[in-house]
């Protein structure tokens, strides 16, 4: 592979999340997990789920539904943990499916459409669009911060 | 060369050595003669200064070449050790460490060090002739034996050992008797990388030629390898001095043998050779064309080899460094080992299979074997942290125109790694406070009648699952009237109270929080300076600290310490179908309570226990645990839990038991959870939290 490939190209996770698909670049991914017990943790946001075992290691799970307003779903065979790490945190996002990991071309990546949901817009760092798909790719700084 | 990658072990080391050079001065400071300890300090101090000068930290290596010029001086008795000049070796190395500490904190290393140099120059020149003289102060007593033996050729060595009466008579004795007395030099290549071997071999080819009489450095050090690369052997055999000179250097790696014949007019007097008996001139040419089968060069390698002594000369150390983080890592896997095989037991449990049982149940007790070892390699000896004191305490007393013994028990004591790094300034503070406080001045123990040296003791023990460390004074003692007088005026205590306190809750009312300002340090006769910062540092450790004091006679500060952050006994209770976990240091005692023996006091719910009047917190309502339905069987289960001398009881559904469990952070995400101090993992594989009984009370 070369630089120039690289540079184009963005290699992101895709999931799905109520009836939208979402990305995330591949380097801020840990790991993909199922669904396993997770400890409520008392008086935190409503989105933080809690914390689970990851190996040894307590991890935080964020319920993106939740943390992006949408309708809350039952837990389904198909619901996975994305592991995210950024900087030193290590966070979990609780997602209806992990569906593909994708190689985007950078110039698909385009601004996010005014008309789109408003309220998720703060997370959005651009929509790729690619054949008959449209990716919405996170802004994990924003997602991982609290609301203010 | 990519030298950041040594860097941190560069630190390290030089961290090491630069401990070893203040302890073996303040061994050096008790025995002024002991010119052993100043070859240790200087071979620390040249292997610091050839490791600074590979890392090309020339400032460091510049001073570290001059204090190592004075020590050199001393270590070949050109200068005598004294205060003066001890105080100056201390401030180098007190200016050495502020160098590696700099470049640890990312510095070039680079330190204003003009004064100091002055100094340890005017040390050097300050010595009479000899030491101006002398070209090489390193020069090797070989080197000036060899223009000894080829100038005066006539005149009997002089004796680079000195003898004790009975080894005196030995050696007269042995010349009666035919035997030839042999004083034998031998030098080890500068390369030898085995020296205790070739030691070992020398003297066996000594022991079966005769018999030895003495060495230096002693035996005992040639097996350690506690010499550079020359020592010195007094012999007696009736085999001709070069004979044994060519026997010795068949061993290989051996440089150089030098085999002087000792005359027995030696110890009578020097002058007194001309009259040596004719039998007894004949062997001496044989000295004298003796023994160097070396080269020209070669007293000058040795006097190099002496010089570049270096790092072979250390007992070689059977520890690995390895990254704090790495254990963590470790830990964690262990522990995801140690949740499988409890499912892997309960299996077995299920199937009864015979073999599966008694595999699963051998596997246990490897774990368990594991599981100690995983654990006890966090352990660090407590000397990491004591061994500061001793210095710190020489200075403070010199400050401080007192006379103070800093004894250190218990050194070996091992504590968890974080707790070490964390109990350093505590110990600081309290040994400051002991110095400065406790221990009177000269003058004022002389006329109590105590003796003018002061005694502080710094020990450390352990005992069950904690680490105890005492510093124990002998000095002033705390004065009950003025503490109490004091806290009075502060409003910590109010009278009522003081009438019913017990002498250790007044000495202890030093470390209230609000007790010591800057002005009471010289007006109150005790302590008191910000050691309410001690306390709350050592709480926080999971400790506590408790202070014994006779007024004149002395204190007692004692600190219990858990043996470990990372691993804490707790009591695990249930509420719903959530698992929590109270640490049990907070833990006074369980009970169960009836409905009917809640009092509503105001809109706190509180119990009688024992006489006390004791807040309830239900520990459902601050977490919010979401109930299925309403549970009310008439009874409470209440943990009492105390912090300082409050007391509180927490409300749960059900107690589950006392466990060891790992202490986990919640990580970087979740941070300052109310009343929650941290997670674990059971042994189910599920996360429990752990309740911060102290965020509870107010």
């Amino acid at each position: 592979m070369t630089n120039a490939t690289e540079q184009k190209n963005l290699k992101v996770i895709v999931f799905q999340l109520a009836d939208k698909e979402y990305a995330i670049p591949v380097s801020h991914v840990k790991g993909i997990e199922k669904l396993m017990h997770i400890t409520r943790v008392p008086k935190t946001e409503r989105y933080v789920k809690g914390v689970i075992n990851l190996r040894g290691v307590v991890t935080p799970v964020i319920d993106l539904r939740e943390r992006f307003d949408l309708p809350v779903s039952g837990n389904e065979e198909t619901t996975r943990i994305i592991i995210i790490t950024l900087e030193t945190m290590e966070v979990g996002f609780i997602v209806d499916s992990a569906n593909d990991v994708l190689d985007i071309d950078a110039s698909s990546i385009g601004q996010q459409p005014e008309v789109v949901g408003s309220l998720e817009e703060d997370f959005i760092a651009g929509v790729a669009k690619l054949e008959n798909r449209l990716l919405i790719l996170l802004h994990l700084d924003k997602v991982l911060n609290p609301i203010d | 060369m990519e030298l950041n990658q040594y860097l941190e072990m560069f630190i390290e080391e030089s961290k090491e050595h630069l401990q070893a050079c203040s302890e073996h001065l303040l061994e050096l400071e008790k025995n002024p003669e002991d010119l052993t300890i100043v070859g240790e300090i200087f071979r620390s101090a040249h292997t610091l200064k050839g490791m600074a000068a590979t890392m090309g930290f020339e400032d460091l290596a510049d001073l570290t070449h001059k204090m190592e010029n004075i020590l050199d001086a001393i270590r070949n008795s050109k200068i005598k050790v004294n205060a003066e000049i001890l105080d100056v070796v201390f401030e180098s190395v007190d200016h050495l460490e502020e160098m590696v500490f700099d470049i640890a904190d990312g510095g070039d290393g680079k330190h204003d060090v003009q004064a100091t140099v002055e100094k340890l120059k005017r040390i050097e020149a300050g010595e009479p002739a000899t030491a101006a003289s002398e070209p090489m102060p390193g020069q090797e007593v070989a080197a000036a034996m060899v223009v000894n033996e080829s100038e005066q050729p006539a005149e009997a060595p002089e004796l680079k050992l000195s003898y004790d009466d009975f080894e005196k008579t030995v050696i007269l004795q042995s010349s009666e008797q035919e035997f030839n007395a042999y004083e034998i030099t031998v030098a080890l290549r500068e390369d030898c990388l085995l020296k205790a071997a070739r030691v070992f071999m020398v003297f066996e080819i000594l022991e079966k030629n005769g018999d030895v009489i003495k060495s230096t450095p002693t035996v005992d050090k040639l097996e350690e390898e506690q010499f550079d690369s020359v020592f010195h052997v007094a012999f007696i055999s009736k085999e001709p001095a070069e004979d044994l000179q060519k026997m010795l250097m068949k061993v290989s790696e051996v440089d150089r043998v030098v085999v002087n014949k000792i005359e027995r007019d030696v110890f009578v007097t020097k002058t007194a050779a001309i009259e040596v008996p004719a039998e007894e001139v004949q062997p001496q040419p044989a000295i004298q064309e003796t023994v160097t089968a070396v080269s020209e060069e070669q007293p000058k390698k040795a006097a190099s080899a002496k010089n570049n002594n270096s790092k072979s000369g250390h007992a070689s150390s059977k520890t690995i460094r390895v990254n704090i983080e790495r254990l963590d890592i470790l830990m964690n896997l262990f522990e995801e080992l140690a949740i499988d095989r409890g499912r892997l037991l309960s299996i077995a449990g299920d199937v009864n299979h015979g073999e599966l049982n008694e595999t699963v149940e051998r596997m246990s007790r490897t774990m368990g074997d594991l599981q100690n070892i995983v654990l006890t390699m966090r352990m660090v000896p407590v000397d990491t942290v004591f061994n500061r004191f001793p210095k710190m305490v020489r200075q403070l007393s010199r400050d401080l125109n007192k006379k103070i013994e800093l004894k250190i028990v218990g050194a070996e004591t091992e504590l968890d790694r974080t707790v070490i790094d964390e109990i350093g300034d505590p110990l600081v503070h309290l040994i400051r406070n002991s110095v400065d406080h406790g221990i009177e001045s000269p003058e004022v123990r002389r006329a109590k009648g105590k003796p003018e040296e002061g005694t502080v003791e710094l020990r450390a023990y352990h005992s069950g699952n904690y680490v105890f460390i005492e510093i124990e004074d002998d000095g002033a003692g705390i004065n009950r009237d003025k503490v109490l007088a004091k806290a009075l005026s502060k409003g910590i205590v109010t009278h009522e109270q003081s009438l019913t306190m017990t002498d250790k809750q007044i000495n202890e009312l030093i470390m209230a929080s609000g007790f010591s300002t800057a002005d009471v340090i010289s007006d109150v006769s005790g302590r008191g300076v910000g050691l309410d910062v001690v306390k709350t540092t050592i709480e926080s450790l999971g400790g506590n600290i408790s202070i014994e004091s006779t007024q004149n006679v002395g204190s007692v500060f004692s600190i219990q310490l858990p043996l470990t952050l990372s691993i804490i006994s707790v009591m695990l209770v249930e509420i719903e179908q959530e698992i929590y976990a109270i640490p049990l240091s907070s833990i006074i005692e369980t009970s169960i309570i009836r409905h009917s023996d809640i009092l509503n006091a105001h809109n706190q719910k509180v119990i009688d226990f024992r006489g006390k009047v004791v807040p309830l917190v239900f520990l459902e309502e601050i977490f919010e645990v979401p109930r299925a339905e309403q549970k009310n069987d008439g009874f409470h289960s209440v943990v009492i839990v105390r912090k300082g001398d409050k007391l509180a009881g927490l409300v749960v559904d059900s107690f589950i038991g006392q466990q060891e469990i790992v202490l986990k952070s919640l990580g970087n995400y979740l941070t300052n959870i109310f009343a929650i101090s941290g997670a674990t993992i059971l042994g189910n594989g599920k996360v429990a939290l752990i309740v911060d009984c102290n965020a509870l009370m107010k």
